[in-house]
């Protein structure tokens, strides 16, 4: 293995050094409480006493006209936005409203933006190996080596997300689906227990699509997943909860069959 | 079969070479020309030579450490000028307890201490006497002032031109601060007389070239620091602050923390090239601090090429040779000048000269190619 940066030793070293130590407890159930939480903006209620659980090991997808606060709820629970009342939690334990983004993302939720976002004068590689969970501190990346495990691990990752030829290309030079799909990778090295996902298939092919499809329930079961979609088709792939938000709170929930024939539903968003 | 990550090192072929050549000539050839070379003779470099060049290493230094916080982490500080201005001072201080009592009123305070009619030195001169002391305070004044303001400005995500302008604001509140005798640095005349460095007289020619070497191995130490940082992951982490902060934050990074580490560090650099600065020109006054000092560093790493490794140092070259050569021939047109150059680059070479150069070649090699 001659050439990769920095093998301190070959023996299987631990990748990861330093991680969150509080560990997220499920053992109710729900890995996401959101409780009567209410957002305003300049007077204008972007949610409004929203209540929402999703379960460990959960895929939710969560739909709405625009407007409706589904951003917005991804702000407060990732810490972007603070509630101006309600309770989030994250577990039994962990109260997310008391905690800034990088801490809340250090316990374990992962986001991927409506927009792509990647770090474009980043090559691909480089890109998953910021995402990777590991020791995020300003003293121990000054001095930290490439190693081994670390190699594999973003080499898997690339495989998946089908960038394998694409390791040393810009980020900044990928096709529009292709960011989406570093996005989501960057989210994998992060190795989350909960994955907030705005829009992932916005701009993919429907090959693409398909494949996302296939992925997110491959990851369902371990992980939990929330996923804000406009594509219908998409949703009723993957879902096996809906959740209709509408004006700040939720309209119905429920399997995607029930959502579908709701009369509200089709009233605000869906059409007939 | 696992993919390889190219090994980068840290400085090509060509660049080790450049600084071999760079470090004999700085801290070999010139001081022994300038040393041993008859007067007469055209191997000899005069005083004024080394003491200009000294001067305009001193100036580099303080363009490596502004690239670093501009070029790699996006934050345009406009407040550089004050860090070295403190580090200035704070050497000063142990410049002007050098001089005993060799004074115009012969006391053991300096002369402006004496024409206020201070009777003992105040409190913050309390150590200066000692040379370590004061390499301590050329450190610790600078660095803790830009951690202190760093904490507290980044903290509040101030970003953008807005932290541009309060850097401006904070070098021209010091500036006005030390405009005041009450201070207890000198006014508006600052430091100047100075005679000696740890007993050695400090217009002597050894003294000189000391001073030289000392800044010419500093520039070089801070060169290979920054590209050690920025080929480190941590250099990775800093330009990924500059082009998407938010998805860092969403990586689970602070970025508050990075940007604290840069910059202080940066403030600590400056500090340390103005102590090296005010035993060549041998005056120190807060004019250093006016926010157009500030500015023209910025000007320096735009002109050069910011976020390059050699673009600082071409651009404070450049920028301080054309300076003394227009504030001999033409005096009055010089800021004229420096403003049309800052727009032509803002407007024609958004990488700097370097940028310039690396586009001339590709198109070079490419019509090399087509033949």
């Amino acid at each position: 293995m001659q050439g990769v940066l920095g093998i301190k030793n070959s023996s299987g070293e631990s990748a990861i050094v330093h991680v969150a130590k509080s560990e997220v407890d499920t053992s109710h159930g729900p890995i996401l409480y959101l409780d009567d939480i209410s957002v305003s903006f300049d007077g204008f209620k972007a949610l409004n006493n929203l209540c929402l659980t999703v379960d460990a090991g959960e895929l939710r997808c969560i739909i709405g006209p625009n407007g409706a606060g589904k951003t917005t709820m991804m702000d407060v629970i990732t810490g972007k936005t603070k509630p101006d009342s309600g309770t989030v939690f994250f577990g039994q334990s962990i109260d997310l409203s008391r905690m800034n983004e990088p801490q809340i993302a250090s316990v374990g939720i992962g986001r991927k933006f409506q927009k792509p976002t990647v770090f474009e004068n980043h090559t691909v590689f480089e890109n998953l190996e910021l995402a990777m969970k590991y020791d995020k501190r300003v003293l121990q990346n000054l001095f930290s080596k490439r190693r081994k495990l670390q190699v594999k691990k973003i080499t898997e990752t690339m495989e998946i997300i089908d960038l394998s030829n694409q390791a040393d290309r810009l980020a900044g030079l990928l096709s529009h689906g292709q960011k989406q799909w570093l996005e989501i990778g960057m989210l994998l090295m992060q190795e989350p227990q909960l994955l907030l996902l705005d829009e992932p298939v916005a701009g993919m092919t429907d090959d693409e699509t398909e494949k996302t499809a296939n992925l997110f329930k491959s990851l369902a079961g371990d992980r939990s997943l929330v996923v804000v979609e406009h594509d219908m088709e998409f949703v009723s792939e993957i879902a096996s909860t809906v959740t209709v938000l509408h004006e700040g709170s939720v309209l119905a929930e429920g399997p995607m069959e029930d959502v579908h024939s709701n009369e509200r539903v089709i009233e605000v968003y869906l059409g007939r | 079969m696992h993919y390889q990550p190219k090994f980068e090192p840290l400085f090509s072929k060509l660049g080790w070479a450049g600084l071999i050549a760079f470090a004999f000539v700085a801290l070999v050839v010139v001081p022994y020309l300038y040393l041993m070379a008859p007067d007469g003779s055209s191997l000899h470099i005069s005083s004024y030579t080394v003491t200009l060049i000294g001067k305009i290493m001193c100036y580099c230094i303080v363009a490596v450490a502004m690239n670093l916080i501009w070029g790699y982490a996006g934050i345009l500080s406009l407040g550089q000028g004050l860090f070295f201005a403190l580090g200035g001072y704070s050497f000063g201080m142990y410049l002007m307890r050098q001089i005993g009592r060799e004074g115009q009123y012969q006391s053991d305070l300096p002369d402006f201490m004496v024409f206020l009619d201070w009777k003992e030195y105040p409190l913050h001169w309390l150590g200066t006497d000692s040379f370590l002391w004061a390499i301590v305070l050329v450190v610790l004044v600078p660095g803790i002032l830009a951690f202190v303001f760093g904490y507290f400005a980044f903290r509040s995500r101030i970003k953008g031109v807005y932290f541009s302008i309060i850097t401006q604001a904070l070098t021209f509140a010091f500036m006005l601060l030390f405009f005041r005798n009450e201070t207890g640095f000198g006014g508006n005349n600052g430091f100047t007389d100075f005679k000696r460095i740890l007993g050695y007289s400090i217009t002597a020619p050894s003294m000189r070239a000391a001073l030289f070497a000392l800044s010419a191995f500093f520039l070089l130490f801070v060169l290979v620091l920054s590209r050690i940082l920025i080929k480190s992951k941590f250099g990775r982490i800093l330009t990924a602050v500059r082009d998407s902060e938010s998805r860092l934050m969403f990586c689970g990074y602070d970025p508050i923390r990075y940007k604290l580490f840069i910059w202080t560090l940066s403030a600590v650099i400056c500090g340390i090239a103005g102590a090296l600065y005010v035993p060549q020109v041998g005056i120190i006054n807060p004019s250093e601090m006016s926010p157009a000092n500030s500015i023209e560093i910025a000007v320096w790493v735009a002109v050069g090429g910011r976020g390059t490794i050699l673009g600082p140092i071409i651009g404070a070259a450049a920028v301080n040779g054309a300076k003394s050569f227009f504030t001999q021939a033409f005096p009055e047109y010089w800021l004229f000048f420096l403003g049309l150059l800052f727009i032509f680059v803002t407007l024609c070479l958004p990488f700097g000269i370097v940028g310039l150069m690396s586009k001339l070649k590709r198109k070079f090699m490419k019509t090399k190619t087509e033949r």
